[in-house]
């Protein structure tokens, strides 16, 4: 679904990524873990477009994206949250959702200035299917709430059905439990698995909670200093004598 | 638009439907066309300022181009007046992408000196290569439509006015869709906005489009209800009246504009009793509007009306 191909990133004189290479499998949960500055969300960003590599390629489904604009990267149906929630916070919920929907639909400047009842049809069926939506990641009741005044749990779901609006067939997720209590990060790790067994999306999860990581993820790739130091089920990273050296043993929160 | 939006619509076109019938003085009919005018120009800003958070201080040179192409047009070359206000609209676009390109990469301080200095190149081409230079030119015809003319203050007044509530309308109906959305997400967060597919490079030109499209039809009506132009009225300054006018108004609402234009043209009419000391007076309004109401007047009303029905 995924490949990422020697991945080569810098910084000025810092390497934020070198030589990093894995693939995603379809409908696979795929944690990229690793101490602060291992180079994750420069990972993510390159990968959704927002940076460019050095050197390296990013695939979906056999097609180069690499340098291609993070818009065009969307449209080809993956999607992305952030790690500092980037919500439309002046926006509704609903709006926060009907925007996801952007691609969807196509009137321009001219038929929406207009109304024409082709306007007034495409978006009476995105509000219908915003709010579909914002009831199956259980936000109904606030949709019509400015986005701004949502809790930190509510904002990360928000930000994921954003994300879902856009139908991806792949969603990198930014850290989706910073922020959460132990609850809601129960919560998120039964949401996100049932995208991926309910809507068959293929996810990619940069995350420090390692509860969530080791009881979700099919398969986890350790990055650290930019390097890629192990890659393997939970069971065999929580094994790995370099993972422990380099991450794990620093601090002993292994679940 | 929403329902709400339509009332008020509809409440603006009966005011300006009985405005002339009781204020048919021509010296106030031609304040009220000014105000319209104006109104137009503001309107583009804010869609482009307030809604795409996009900074333009260069709004004067598209309304120079919208008067000058279209006086130009029918002038010396006979073209009927309709079609030679689109040929200037059409001109004041292609500046526009012309401008936004090279802006796209800017943000901020940097985008509104690009804009600015858009606006100086244009003022300075009207002074150097305009008919009459500094001095300007007259005899531009009227307007007119199936040779009808419309030159009267109260036959302008009813022109300028329509034409005011049909691109509100249209406004209000581009801020309330799909693409108005987009516009208000590019300006919380470009990225995020990205990372959901919307084309931010070709949004902000086509927005930037849109505003010049505004300035330049109220440029063109401008022209040919005084029919004689020189570049004063384009400089730096009208650019800076147009950005004044919309914050006084409440830059993130579209009626905003209409009745911040509305206060800013007939302020300083009203404040000719105060002889010498009306531009002291004129600042003093300001500065005290923007201290006390930095939403603008339209923005501290709905967040009244707002309050009211919470508390209900």
């Amino acid at each position: 679904m995924l490949q990422i191909v020697n991945i080569t990133k810098r910084f000025g004189g810092i390497t934020a990524l070198s030589d990093v290479s894995f693939h995603v499998e379809k409908e696979e949960i795929k944690a990229v873990i690793g101490p602060n500055g291992a180079g994750k969300t420069t990972l993510l960003n390159i990968i959704s477009g927002m940076e460019q590599p050095d050197r390296g390629e990013v695939m979906l489904a056999g097609e180069r994206i690499t340098g291609l604009p993070a818009h065009d990267i969307a449209k080809k149906g993956l999607a992305r949250t952030f790690q500092h929630v980037e919500l439309f916070g002046n926006m509704t919920v609903l709006e926060n959702i009907m925007v996801g929907m952007h691609r969807r639909t196509s009137s321009g400047f001219l038929s929406c200035g207009l109304r024409l009842p082709t306007v007034r049809e495409e978006e009476k069926g995105i509000r219908q299917k915003g709010i579909e939506l914002l009831e199956y990641i259980g936000l109904k009741h606030r949709a019509d709430e400015p986005a701004s005044v949502l809790s930190i749990g509510e904002e990360r779901i928000l930000e994921i059905g954003r994300a879902l609006a856009t139908e991806p067939r792949i969603l990198l997720l930014d850290e989706p439990a910073s922020g959460l209590n132990e609850a809601e990060t129960f919560q998120l790790s039964v949401f996100i698995k049932q995208l991926r067994d309910e809507k068959g999306i293929t996810i990619v999860l940069v995350e420090h909670d390692m509860s969530l990581v080791m009881n979700i993820s099919d398969s986890i790739v350790v990055l650290d200093f930019g390097e890629k130091i192990a890659e393997g089920t939970p069971e065999e990273i929580r094994q790995d004598k370099k993972v422990i050296e380099a991450y794990l043993g620093e601090e002993e929160y292994v679940s | 638009m929403t329902r709400n939006q339509f009332i008020a619509i509809l409440i603006l076109l009966a005011l300006v439907f009985v405005f002339p019938n009781i204020f048919s003085g021509s010296y106030i009919l031609t304040v009220a066309i000014f105000s319209g005018i104006n109104a137009i120009v503001t309107m583009g800003l804010c869609i482009l300022m307030g809604y795409a958070g996009q900074v333009s201080l260069g709004q004067a040179g598209f309304y120079g181009i919208g008067a000058y192409v279209s006086a130009i047009m029918s002038l010396k070359y006979g073209i009927p007046v309709l079609f030679s206000i689109i040929i200037a609209s059409i001109i004041a676009s292609i500046a526009a992408l012309l401008l936004a390109i090279p802006a796209l990469r800017l943000k901020g301080h940097y985008l509104a000196v690009a804009t600015l200095g858009f606006g100086e190149i244009i003022y300075i081409i009207l002074n150097e290569w305009g008919p009459g230079g500094p001095s300007g030119f007259g005899n531009i015809p009227h307007f007119n439509i199936f040779s009808i003319e419309i030159k009267t203050p109260y036959q302008y007044f009813y022109l300028v006015w329509l034409i005011v509530i049909l691109l509100l309308g249209f406004s209000l109906n581009v801020i309330n869709s799909r693409i108005g959305r987009a516009l208000r997400a590019m300006h919380e967060s470009e990225t995020a906005s990205a990372s959901v597919g919307i084309n931010i490079p070709e949004l902000k030109i086509k927005v930037f489009i849109l505003g010049a499209i505004f300035a330049s039809i109220a440029g063109s009506l401008y022209a040919h209800f005084v029919t004689f132009l020189s570049p004063s009225g384009f400089s730096l300054f009208y650019s800076i009246l147009v950005l004044i006018m919309a914050v006084v108004g409440g830059i993130s609402n579209i009626w905003g504009a209409v009745v911040g234009a509305v206060i800013i043209t007939v302020l300083p009419e009203l404040l000719k009793n105060f002889r010498e000391f009306d531009v002291l007076a004129y600042g003093f309004i300001l500065t005290v509007s923007l201290m006390f109401m930095r939403k603008g007047i339209v923005g501290i009303i709905t967040e009244k009306l707002g309050e009211k029905r919470c508390s209900r």
